[in-house]
């Protein structure tokens, strides 16, 4: 791949959209897990369960810093570099990031500050009040965002307006109940929610393996593997609801990440194994388990789902609709709008397609000439690079049922087992730490690299949406950005080491004292 | 859906333009203290318990404050996508400086106290001057720059396009008038951040803001007038040859514009706004008046003058918002650089909902938070910074 402003733009929104979701799924998972131990609290009156809030607590507010450094970044780089994005699809996409700082962004980073500060004055209640209002706003945080992002997989109720040169909104039910965003952010969230559980139950793992905190370990790994449960299985669901929402709007990702050439004859099979070849265009030593394609992507073993091959032959008669819609655009741009019902009418009869006449200008400068060859070098590129996607949708399917494996194991132990947790498992489970990170970075990965070479998926080729800037201005952007995230991401790892290994540090007395009191009680239950 | 058609195009642009307004002055008047503060730090707290005094009275708040600026953002984007598209990418370095002192300040606030080691402190003290000044800078260059002209132009597929290598782009931007309002706003947002001082701390931290905090207020005050007499001699400014349709599509392109008379002919035209220059006059004054009586409406009386500033921009302006230096006909205006109809209703549906329950919450965490604060307090809170 030759790399000018595109690719490093890519780079740079890639490194810093992944950077960012890094502190993002376990700020998700962490506030609702803490307003849920301080629940407890409130509703007990045991101090352990205060400890444990503010022990996870401590390490949620490290973690949150970050996530919102970082997000300020992200609201700000469709402007800096992706202007041409900024301005086609602002009028729709912009809107959702709005309302997220309106709705919940600002409840959340309003309500910490206090939730840290107010523990003296505020009561009870009403700190854990305020507990609620931080896990909700990170939550419907989420949920704008992938509205946004949901719009971006699969672009409803807009269309193009030749005056404005732009996507302009038509319907706003459709962008906010879109399947695809929907399916999304219940599948986003509740990886956010497993990513706080594997860490709560590694911390605690860890603990055991120690001998220490042993009353808030347990009870950690209790509220953890109980939420995280539920959350993994989730995640799956939604998971394989996306890939049947994929199903209907964006049938090459799907394929790609199959690896699946040839149209095969419903029910499809699945390529457990293979290595994908882009120029030979065909899957080498694919390991199949029949029937599991086609009732992911169709939930019925009749309807064929469409090879690579076969999505390509129909991106090129996009491509020939899309250069007349193309063409009557011009007209109209010429004459200022005022030309005759008859173009207007050929234009919107088209324009559905005209991004496939902009990505088309990506071969050829007047669409209007180009061959069938360049149309058909323009209709493989809607192909994006399967290797990538074979292999990172497939690890993180791993990491999602090595998750769910680990966390029904622990939350069966907790419970019916009275917490022997055998030493091995609890090694396991400290390794298991980086597991859920691995996997939400490759599915954001197989999300967006499968979306290439779209911005808006059939609207807005990705090589026309970046900014007019010079090559040195990303570079040097970019280099910044890598340098300051870096560094802090050490700082932050270091402080959320020094943290773990301190342990709890609040009501120590008291929660001895509670621990000593209870103890000759509590020892013949078990 | 026919609802958003309840009120105008030509209306909708106008309260988004104000919306806009609203938006930079709520960042200015909240955000703006925490970043005075934060420059201000080791010039008015010299030992490291005064200065955990002075970084945690704006502790609990900054990040609430903060979202100000994630919000504006975020608003233009929704409601005035070519402004977004050209000015974030046309200051772009300008924009990664600033991005890159807002990163530096929250983990400034969170890390600084994580280590007893003073040069450790010592550093992270530094890294928030850096991260209170070069915003509130760069945010008053940038005004200055929208004041002359920006070098854009549109291609006709309203590309944003704006030439030149990074750094003659960056250098561009540094030009005598737009420094020159850059230091209004530093000085401005010092003053701000030392009226905030003097509310929440006591004793010698409190008496050094008040001393720095007037002086600064006392500048602002000749800076912004000075900056006004610069503009009515120095700088042109830009007219329609062809009004725009206030209803029309948003096609900056459409409309006619050459650079000609002055900012300061509005008015002669639209008289009542002078009204904005004089509250920028009277509250900036009285925040000088009352920080020298030890008084805490100081900064009220600050957030009263910020307005003043930031509305005499605007209405100077209007109905200009970004103009163009390289091709004027490009220029950015409330009638044609907006969304569209229907986006600029939900919108402004959503804020009619969401702002006031912001606003309640946030006076609620304010009401909390009362009073001074002393190094007693931040001893006794394991989470203080």
């Amino acid at each position: 791949m030759e790399f000018g402003l595109v690719e490093l733009s890519r780079l740079q929104f890639a490194s810093t959209a992944m950077y960012h979701f890094l502190f993002v799924p376990l700020t998700l998972g962490l506030s609702i897990l803490v307003a849920t131990m301080e629940t407890v609290y409130v509703m007990t009156g045991r101090p352990i369960w205060r400890q444990m809030t503010k022990f996870w607590g401590t390490l949620f507010g490290i973690n949150f810093v970050l996530g919102v450094s970082t997000g300020i970044t992200m609201e700000f780089q469709f402007g800096m570099n992706w202007a041409y994005y900024s301005h086609y699809v602002g009028d729709i996409f912009g809107a959702p990031l709005a309302i997220e700082g309106l709705m919940a962004f600002f409840l959340e980073a309003t309500l910490v500050g206090i939730w840290f500060f107010g523990w003296e004055k505020l009561t009870a209640r009403a700190h854990m009040f305020v507990a609620w209002g931080v896990a909700i706003g990170s939550n419907f945080s989420a949920l704008w965002i992938l509205i946004a992002n949901g719009w971006m997989q699969n672009p409803v109720g807009a269309v193009f307006n030749p005056m404005t040169m732009r996507m302009e909104l038509v319907d706003f039910y459709a962008v906010l109940f879109n399947p695809v965003a929907q399916a999304k952010f219940v599948h986003t969230v509740s990886a956010g929610y497993v990513t706080a559980s594997i860490f709560v139950i590694g911390v605690s793992s860890w603990y055991l393996l120690r001998g220490r905190h042993i009353d808030l370990a347990r009870r950690s790994i209790a509220v953890a593997s109980a939420f995280g449960l539920a959350a993994s299985l989730s995640v799956i669901v939604l998971g394989d609801e996306s890939g049947y929402e994929a199903t209907h709007n964006q049938r090459m990702k799907l394929a790609a990440i199959e690896g699946m050439w040839e149209t095969e004859e419903a029910p499809a099979s699945f390529n457990l194994f293979g290595i994908p070849d882009q120029e030979a265009r065909e899957t080498k030593y694919a390991i199949k388990i029949p029937y599991v394609m086609g009732l992911i992507g169709t939930r019925s073993l009749t309807t064929e789902m469409p090879g690579i091959k076969e999505l390509v032959a129909q991106a090129e008669t996009r491509i020939r609709s899309g250069v007349i819609a193309y063409d009557a655009l011009l007209q109209i741009r010429a004459a200022k709008g005022d030309v005759t019902p008859e173009v207007k009418e050929t234009f919107e009869a088209h324009s559905a397609d005209l991004g496939y006449a902009m990505l088309l200008t990506t071969v050829v400068e007047d669409p209007k000439l180009a061959t069938d060859a360049q149309i058909s070098e323009a209709a493989w590129k809607t192909v994006p690079q399967v290797a990538p996607l074979f292999w990172s949708f497939r690890i993180m399917v791993a990491a999602g049922f090595f998750m769910l494996a680990l966390i029904g194991y622990m939350f069966f132990t907790s419970n019916f087992r009275g917490g022997r947790f055998p030493t091995w498992v609890l090694r396991v489970a400290v390794f298991a730490i980086p597991v859920p990170w691995i996997a939400a970075e490759t599915g954001w990965f197989v999300a967006e690299f499968g979306r290439q070479p779209w911005t808006v998926d059939g609207l807005l080729p990705t090589a026309l949406s970046v900014s007019n800037l010079s090559i040195w201005d990303v570079v040097l952007t970019l280099a910044g950005f890598v340098t300051l995230y870096t560094v802090l991401l050490v700082i932050e790892i270091k402080l959320m080491l020094a943290a773990i290994r301190k342990g709890p540090t609040h009501d120590i007395e008291v929660v001895e004292a509670w621990a000593a009191k209870r103890r000759p009680v509590a020892k013949p239950a078990e | 859906m026919i609802l958003h058609e309840l009120l105008s195009y030509e209306i909708l642009r106008v309260i988004w333009w104000v919306l806009l307004g609203v938006l930079l002055i709520g960042l200015a008047a909240t955000d703006g203290f925490d970043m005075g503060v934060a420059a201000l730090n080791p010039f008015v707290a010299k030992s490291d318990a005064e200065r955990r005094v002075v970084i945690n009275t704006i502790g609990p708040v900054w990040e609430g404050n903060q979202v100000w600026l994630i919000l504006g953002g975020g608003a233009i984007f929704a409601a005035w996508p070519p402004l977004y598209a050209v000015s974030f990418s046309g200051f772009y370095l300008a924009m990664f400086l600033v991005l890159a002192a807002l990163i530096l300040r929250p983990v400034g606030f969170k890390y600084r106290n994580k280590k007893e080691s003073p040069v450790w402190r010592t550093r992270w003290d530094w890294a928030l001057v850096v991260g209170g000044a070069v915003p509130a800078l760069i945010f008053g260059v940038a005004v200055g720059n929208v004041l002359q002209g920006v070098p854009f132009t549109l291609d006709e597929t309203l590309l944003p396009i704006y030439p030149g290598n990074p750094l003659s782009k960056l250098l561009g931007l540094l030009n005598p008038f737009a420094l020159f309002v850059g230091v209004v706003s530093l000085a401005m947002h010092i003053a701000h951040g030392a009226t905030w001082l003097v509310l929440k701390t006591e004793g010698a931290v409190q008496a050094r803001a008040r001393r720095i905090g007037s002086w600064a207020g006392v500048l602002t005050i000749v800076t912004f007038a000075l900056a006004g007499v610069w503009l009515a001699f120095g700088i042109p400014a830009y007219q329609f040859v062809t009004e725009p349709d206030p209803f029309g599509p948003s096609n900056p392109l459409l409309s006619e514009v050459v650079r000609g008379g002055s900012w300061l002919d509005a008015y002669q035209t639209r008289p009542w706004i002078a009204i904005a220059p004089a509250l920028a006059v009277l509250g900036l004054g009285s925040a000088v008046v009352l920080m020298r009586l030890w008084s805490g409406w100081a900064v009220t009386a600050s957030m009263v003058g910020i307005f003043g500033v930031i509305s005499t921009v605007g209405l100077s302006m209007f109905p200009f918002i970004l103009p163009s230096s390289l091709n004027p006909s490009a220029s950015l205006t409330v009638w044609d650089s907006s969304s569209s109809q229907m986006t600029l209703f939900i919108m402004l549906v959503s804020t009619v909902i969401f702002l006031p329950i912001i606003l309640a919450y946030t006076s609620w965490v304010y009401k909390v938070l009362w009073g001074k604060v002393r190094p007693e307090d931040i001893a006794r809170n394991p989470n203080a910074y």
